[in-house]
C-alpha cells in the first residue's frame, strides 16, 4: 500500500521504474535573445541650470513604423526623468519598477525625495543583475536630474555599463547627436557656459539630424527640460514636439536604391 | 460590562453561553481608549485626521506619523494599539503591492478593505492569537470614486461617509452628523476635521496634542498625502476660532 496520496493512481515505481521527466528539461532554457518592438535613440545634455532630454515617439517593429505615439520619457519622483531606448516591453517593465520604487519611498517618514543619482544607481543594479542572469532588459537608459543642485546626467546600457557625462546619447544618437552636443559641452564643466535656450536648440538640431539619417526615427518627439527655479527643481515635459524646417531637397540627389531611372 | 467572562474570556475560539467572544470585545475596549481618529468622505475625495496626544515632551514634533500611505491612492489611520496598527498598515501595503504585481493596476479600495478585514477576522477565530487592538480607517480615491471604510477588531468592515474611532468618537460622530457630505469639498472637510478634533479634545484638555491631516482628492491627482502646511495652519486657526465662538455662545 502506498501511503502518500501523490502516488495513488500512478504507475508503481517498483514495476515500471521511476517516472522519466527528462523530456521536460531537454531544451536549454532561453531568454530574450533579441528585442522586438523597439525605440531608437535617446539624447540628453546639461546646461548651466539643468538638463535637457529628448526621445522620439516611435516604437518600431523591426523596420516597420508600428506605433507612432510611444512615450519614452518617464518622470520618476519629483525631479528626475528617465529616457528609454530599446525594447518597449522592457521599457514598460522599467516603468512598473519605477512606480513600485516611488510607492515604497513614499512609505518613509519623513518623506525622502528620490534624486537622479538614487535612481541611476538603482537602475544600474537592476540592469547588471538582469544581464548576470543572462536575461537582460534590452534597453539603453538616459537619466537626467540633479545632484546637490548641480545638473546630473547619466547613461546605462543593457549590460549595466554606466557613465555620467555632460552630453549622452544612445543608439544612433551616439554617432549622430553626440558630435553636435559636444560642440557646446565637450567636457564636464562646459555646461556652465551654456544657457537653457542653447541646450534646447542643440537638442532640437540633433533630433532633426537623427530624423534625417536614422531610418528608425520619427519627427515627433518628447522634450524634457529640467531646471532649477529659485533653488527648486522644475520639470517640464513637452510632448508632440515636431522637427521644424525640414528640407528634403537633397533627397533627389540620393542614388543607389529605390525606384530610379538610372 | 454586563457579564464578565466567567472563564469564557480566556479564548478566541470559544463562545460564551450567551453567544459572545469576549477577547474580541476586550480588543474593542483597547480601541475605545485610543486617540481619536476621523475619516470624511466628501464631494471630491477623502480626508483622514488624527489627534495625536503628546505623551512626552521629549518626542520630536512631527515624527512618528500616525497616518500612513498604503498605495499612491490610499491612506490609513487607526485608533488603539499603535504597533497593531502598524502591522495592519504593512499588511495593507502587501495587499496593494500584490494587486499591482498581478493586475498592473491600482487596487480597488473596496477590495483592499475587504481583504484587510478578512485578515483581521482571522485573528478572532484561533486560540493561538489575539485580535488586533485597533480600529482601522481606510480611505482613498480610485476609478470608481472615493471610498472610506472602517475595520474593527472583529473584522467587520463597513463603508462610511464619516467615520470616527477612539476616545472622542461619540463627540465626533455628533459633529459629523451635522455635515452635508454631498456638498462638502475636501478643503472644507480638512477645516471641519480640525474643528471636530478640537471639540473632541475638550474632554481631554489637560493633555497637549498634535494634529495630523491627510487627503486624497481628484484635484491633487488622487494621491494620498499630508495636506499642505498652509492649509493645516488655516484649519487650526479656523478650529480655534470656532471653539472660542462656541465657548462664548
Amino acid at each position: 500500500m502506498q501511503h502518500t496520496q501523490e502516488k495513488w493512481g500512478r504507475p508503481r515505481d517498483d514495476v515500471y521504474g521511476p517516472y522519466d521527466a527528462s523530456y521536460l528539461n531537454s531544451e536549454p532554457r532561453t531568454q530574450t535573445l533579441q528585442p522586438t518592438v523597439t525605440g531608437t535613440s535617446v539624447i540628453g545634455m546639461k546646461f548651466n541650470n539643468g538638463v535637457v532630454i529628448a526621445a522620439d515617439n516611435l516604437a518600431s517593429y523591426g523596420s516597420l513604423r508600428r506605433f507612432i505615439d510611444q512615450e519614452r520619457l518617464i518622470k520618476v519622483g519629483s525631479e528626475t526623468v528617465v529616457g528609454v531606448g530599446g525594447d518597449v516591453s522592457d521599457l514598460q517593465t522599467i516603468e512598473e519598477i519605477m512606480e513600485g520604487l516611488e510607492i515604497s519611498e513614499s512609505y518613509d517618514e519623513p518623506a525622502q525625495s528620490l534624486t537622479a543619482p538614487n535612481i541611476h544607481s538603482y537602475l544600474q543594479r537592476i540592469m547588471y543583475k538582469r544581464r548576470s542572469k543572462l536575461d537582460p532588459l534590452w534597453n539603453a537608459l538616459v537619466i537626467g536630474g540633479f545632484k546637490n543642485d548641480e545638473p546630473y546626467l547619466a547613461f546605462i546600457d543593457l549590460l549595466g555599463t554606466t557613465y555620467t557625462a555632460p552630453a549622452v546619447a544612445s543608439g544612433f544618437g551616439s554617432y549622430l547627436a553626440i558630435p553636435i552636443l559636444r560642440k557646446l559641452v565637450d567636457r564636464e564643466g562646459d555646461q556652465q557656459n551654456v544657457s537653457k535656450e542653447q541646450a534646447v536648440d542643440a537638442i532640437k538640431e540633433a533630433m532633426k539630424v537623427l530624423f534625417y539619417r536614422d531610418g528608425r526615427a520619427l519627427d515627433k518627439y518628447s522634450l524634457a527640460i529640467l531646471s532649477k527655479k529659485d533653488g527648486k527643481p522644475d520639470v517640464e515635459i513637452l510632448k508632440d514636439v515636431r522637427v521644424e524646417n525640414q528640407n528634403w531637397s537633397m533627397a533627389k540627389q540620393i542614388k543607389g536604391f529605390g525606384t530610379q531611372d538610372e | 460590562m454586563t457579564s464578565i467572562g466567567t472563564g469564557y474570556d480566556l479564548s478566541n475560539s470559544v463562545f460564551s453561553p450567551d453567544g459572545r467572544v469576549f477577547q474580541v470585545e476586550y480588543a474593542g475596549k483597547a480601541v475605545e481608549n485610543g486617540s481619536t481618529s476621523i475619516g470624511i468622505r466628501c464631494k471630491d475625495g477623502i480626508v483622514l485626521a488624527v489627534e495625536k496626544i503628546t505623551v512626552s515632551k521629549l518626542l520630536k514634533l512631527g515624527a512618528n506619523k500616525r497616518i500612513q500611505t498604503v498605495d499612491k491612492h490610499v491612506g490609513v489611520v487607526y485608533s488603539g494599539m499603535n504597533p497593531d496598527g502598524r502591522h495592519i498598515v504593512t499588511r495593507s501595503r502587501e495587499e496593494a503591492r500584490h494587486w499591482r504585481d498581478q493586475f498592473r493596476e491600482q487596487m480597488p479600495i473596496p477590495t483592499l478593505a475587504a481583504n484587510v478585514a478578512s485578515y483581521v477576522q482571522l485573528y478572532t477565530v484561533y486560540n493561538s492569537v489575539r485580535p488586533f487592538g485597533v480600529n482601522t480607517i481606510i480611505g482613498g480615491v480610485d476609478d470608481e470614486g472615493s471610498h472610506l471604510y472602517m475595520i474593527d477588531p472583529s473584522g467587520k468592515s463597513w463603508g462610511y461617509r464619516g467615520a470616527a474611532s477612539g476616545r472622542g468618537r461619540q463627540t465626533v460622530n455628533n459633529e459629523l452628523e451635522k455635515l452635508d457630505f454631498d456638498k462638502l469639498t475636501a478643503a472644507e472637510a480638512v477645516k471641519e476635521a480640525a474643528r471636530i478634533l478640537y471639540v473632541a479634545h475638550e474632554d481631554n484638555k489637560d493633555k497637549d496634542f498634535e494634529l495630523e491631516i491627510s487627503w486624497v482628492t481628484e484635484a491633487n491627482g488622487r494621491v494620498h498625502e499630508f495636506v499642505p502646511e498652509s492649509l493645516l495652519a488655516e484649519a487650526k486657526i479656523y478650529a480655534e476660532e470656532q471653539l472660542d465662538a462656541d465657548v462664548e455662545g
